[in-house]
């Protein structure tokens, strides 16, 4: 009895107000968008992370005739030189912290090179020469290149240290700075709804202020004269919500998996699971903010 | 029933007090007048025993509860013991007569039994069975009124507060709604009745508070709109001596405590 007065009232109430409702669907569901795309990205920065930072090695590259930097003086580093690394990297204080490591020749420097960037005029112009015998070191905790650095970097006839993770950065710091693009967008969306949501619902509350006026005339409880109203919000802000959910899969499906994945098919991108795991956080936060603006909303009309 | 004691209320940003130092007593199935020019203070009085004020000063008993011990969120079930009808009805246009009434039962939970057995019943008290489906721009004023009436009674109230309720209203219609009002006071029910109409007040030779100012200046049984016989209270309010006459007090409620 009393839940079918309190859902009729929230019929009547989206029915009155209609443009106002479709607006608060409309606004969530372009801001839960947003956020449900920072959070794929988030995902996708993550997944790709711990996929190429497991890969990425640290090179320990060797003097050329052509290197000034380091401990180089335009001489290829002699085999002495070479062999006093590897036992370095062999020894009691390095060999803990490493995986596995391997030498590179110059020769298989450059047939990596050509490889690499077949077709390219640089591949021209390169001659086994220019490239720098390299040891490549995988490391067990790959965000500890310092101590290599520290126990090498002054050696004789070692060039410098690179972490390819340092290059990673770059690309994940641009990632980075789109994703938090998204959630300030996404957050900037999710005032904008939930100030349309609190609008609406006083309008809403406006056009029943003979009915409020009288129920609270009347004792009816604060809580039976909120309900409505909160439904009424939850309800269209939900509706905005599953339309964001639909569009987050629909992203997941067929940009990221079906033409992203085509395109580059040796990155791992984020799939319909996590897309999945999105959708429920969505509904909450679009229902958890529709509850809570209306809340704020409705509660102006019924101070005592 | 409703005792007020040294109750004043200000307004925020008004300097002047709405109602000032008033301290009286109603008891139970008293039929009292409210008098006094507009924006003497009588809505004030109606809207504290509603607890849709709190006063700035003094202390307030209703039905024996202490309104300022009310908390918020009990006001609604306290208020479920008081009706109210007011000048302009405040029908809900879009709802039938039933409904209108049905409404007040609906809101606060009683059962669909009830509400079909409750709401003929009170349209019947008021007069208007048969009328129950017409909607309220289909009646006349007078019957407007008499639902609202209905409404307020319904839920069988134990004060009955009317805001000037036949303001709206020709004389004869008026007669037949204080008929109403007399009938349901007859039934036990407190009704308090803020009006600026003197041939009602004279004619039912009722209790008779009149609020100048904030301050009551006269209390008395059996008074007109105007006459100043029988004051049940002669302490002057703060008012000058010479405006109250000096009477034996009647039936003076001094000692009479929270009762019913």
């Amino acid at each position: 009895m009393r839940l079918g007065l309190v859902l009729s009232e929230v019929g009547q109430g989206l029915r009155r107000n209609l443009s106002m409702v479709i607006s608060v669907v409309l606004v969530t569901f372009i801001s839960l968008t947003f956020v449900g795309a920072a959070v794929l990205l988030q995902m996708q920065i993550t997944q790709m992370k711990s996929y190429w930072f497991d890969r990425a090695q640290v090179a320990v590259y060797m003097c050329t005739e052509f290197s000034t930097v380091g401990g180089c003086d335009q001489q290829v580093a002699t085999p002495d030189q070479v062999a006093l690394v590897q036992a370095q990297l062999e020894g009691a204080t390095l060999a803990p912290f490493i995986d596995t490591f391997y030498f590179e020749t110059q020769q298989q420097a450059f047939e990596n090179f050509q490889e690499q960037f077949a077709g390219d005029a640089v591949a021209d112009l390169i001659t086994p020469e220019l490239l720098p015998e390299a040891f490549w070191v995988n490391l067990i905790d790959p965000t500890q290149s310092a101590i290599l650095s520290d126990a090498l970097g002054g050696l004789a006839g070692v060039e410098s240290i690179v972490d390819q993770r340092s290059y990673l950065d770059q690309i994940f710091d641009i990632l980075n700075v789109s994703s938090l693009t998204a959630i300030g967008i996404a957050a900037l969306m999710l005032v904008a709804a939930a100030l349309l949501i609190s609008t609406t619902i006083r309008l809403s509350a406006f056009s029943r202020r003979r009915e409020i006026g009288i129920m609270r005339l009347v004792g009816a409880s604060n809580r039976f004269i909120q309900t409505p109203f909160i439904i009424e919000g939850v309800v269209a802000a939900l509706i905005g919500s599953v339309l964001a959910g639909f569009a987050v899969v629909g992203i997941v499906q067929f940009f990221v998996q079906g033409y992203l994945a085509e395109t580059l098919p040796l990155t791992s991108f984020v799939g319909l699971s996590d897309a999945l795991l999105v959708v429920p956080i969505l509904l909450g936060a679009g229902a958890l903010l529709a509850a809570l603006s209306a809340n704020v909303a409705i509660t102006r009309y019924l101070r005592v | 029933m409703i005792r007020f004691d040294e109750v004043s209320k200000v307004y925020r940003g008004t300097a002047r007090p709405a109602l000032n130092g008033v301290s009286l007593e109603i008891l139970s199935g008293e039929f009292v007048f409210l008098v006094g020019a507009s924006g003497s203070g009588k809505s004030t009085f109606l809207r504290l025993v509603l607890k849709e004020e709190r006063p700035s000063s003094g202390g307030i008993h209703v039905l024996g509860q202490d309104l300022g011990a009310i908390s918020s969120r009990k006001v609604p079930y306290f208020r479920r013991n008081l009706g109210v009808v007011f000048q302009d009805f405040r029908l809900l246009p879009n709802k039938t007569v039933f409904d209108n009434v049905a409404f007040t039962l609906q809101v606060i939970g009683k059962s669909k039994g009830f509400i079909h057995e409750a709401v003929p019943d009170a349209l019947k008290t008021v007069g208007l069975d048969g009328k129950a489906q017409r909607f309220p721009h289909e009646l006349s004023g007078g019957e407007q009124q008499r639902v609202a009436i209905a409404r307020a009674v319904v839920n069988k109230p134990a004060i009955l507060l009317a805001d000037e309720p036949t303001g709206n209203l020709d004389p004869e219609t008026s007669a037949g709604i204080m008929a109403l009002l007399e009938r349901i006071n007859a039934n036990g029910t407190t009704v308090i009745m803020a009006t600026h109409d003197a041939g009602i007040v004279d004619r039912l030779q009722r209790r008779v508070i009149e609020v100048i100012g904030g301050r009551i200046v006269r209390d008395e049984r059996g008074g007109g709109y105007k006459t100043q016989a029988h004051p049940v209270v002669n302490q002057g309010f703060g008012m000058a001596p010479s405006a109250l006459p000096v009477v034996a007090p009647f039936a003076a409620p001094t000692s009479v405590g929270e009762q019913r």
